[in-house]
């Protein structure tokens, strides 16, 4: 299919070879592979830390802040919602963050499992 | 199949497509931004159900498969957007970055006018182009990645090339 060019188009082109050309594959940017790398690496062992951090600050005060739909709303996303890897990835990037404010391991639990809650809420919000 | 084979299995089909992944995002999309989301959420959405296309793939490939995810998360985001299915390419930005110096020298100009006339081209037979050409994919695999037959394909990809044709034989329409 080469060379089929318009009658006053002048020489054949090669527009396989030269489609071949202009869509060279695009090497991805090295910050994308280890981020996914890393998120696909931890993403099951983050759900259940997650979920395990969320046990820990329930049992020390759950009415002092989880709201009453925290916990089924966030259950629902992580283990079976379209928005489960979202939430996830979301939670897990702003952890960093998270530490820097917490005062103790116990707060920043609580942080976490509030971060899992709102992005949560704000998946179902959409 | 136990969780550590299935995330072994899954990491090698990550690393094997990353790249195809990332250039068909990238060239449906037309910027890096947006492509990075793009293949982030592909290979997510690919993690929640790798199991089952595991399962029902009888041993087929699965670049279709993750392809078609990156096709319909792709639609959906400018369904979201409520805004046309493209951003055109930057020419210029876009050469530089994934062309050697010695292929532009000779013929930046062509390559930006078939790049130009990609752009112009159906939703479909654009895709159909980048799949064949960008991923070297065959007509079976495009079929698969699209939901067609492999004879609708190979019709697809038959007028995408007559079509372009025309557009880069047009001067004035392929700089548009």
């Amino acid at each position: 299919m080469t060379g089929h060019g318009a009658p006053d188009a002048g020489p054949p082109i090669d527009l396989e070879g030269m489609l071949r050309r202009a869509l060279a594959p695009v090497d991805p940017p090295e910050d994308l592979a280890a981020r996914l790398d890393e998120t696909l690496t931890s993403l099951t062992d983050l759900v259940a830390e997650e979920l395990e951090a969320w046990e820990l600050a329930a049992v020390r005060d759950p009415r002092r802040w989880v709201d009453s739909v925290a916990r089924p709303a966030a259950a629902a996303a992580i283990g079976a919602g379209a928005g489960a890897a979202l939430v996830v990835l979301r939670v897990h990037q702003t952890r960093g963050r998270r530490r820097a404010r917490a005062s103790d391991p116990l707060d920043y639990a609580e942080k976490t499992v509030r971060a899992v809650a709102d992005e949560t809420r704000r998946l179902l919000d959409r | 199949m136990d969780k550590a084979t299935l995330d072994r299995e899954f990491t090698e089909l990550y690393r094997a497509h990353l790249k195809d992944v990332y250039s068909y995002a990238y060239y449906r999309v037309g910027n890096h931004h947006d492509a990075e989301d793009l293949t982030e959420q592909t290979f997510l959405q690919a993690y929640r159900h790798f199991e089952r296309a595991v399962a029902e793939s009888d041993g087929r490939p699965l670049r279709p498969w993750l392809i078609r995810i990156a096709h319909n998360l792709a639609a959906n985001l400018y369904r979201d957007r409520s805004r046309k299915p493209q951003t055109p390419i930057d020419d210029t930005q876009h050469l530089r970055t994934v062309h050697t110096t010695e292929d532009l020298v000779e013929g930046r100009d062509e390559l930006a006018r078939i790049l130009a006339g990609v752009q112009q081209l159906p939703d479909d037979r654009r895709e159909a182009l980048i799949m064949r050409f960008a991923l070297g994919m065959d007509n079976r695999e495009i079929a698969r990645a699209m939901g067609r037959t492999d004879g609708a394909t190979k019709v697809l990809i038959h007028r995408a090339i007559k079509q372009l044709e025309q557009i880069v034989a047009t001067p004035e329409v392929a700089t548009r």
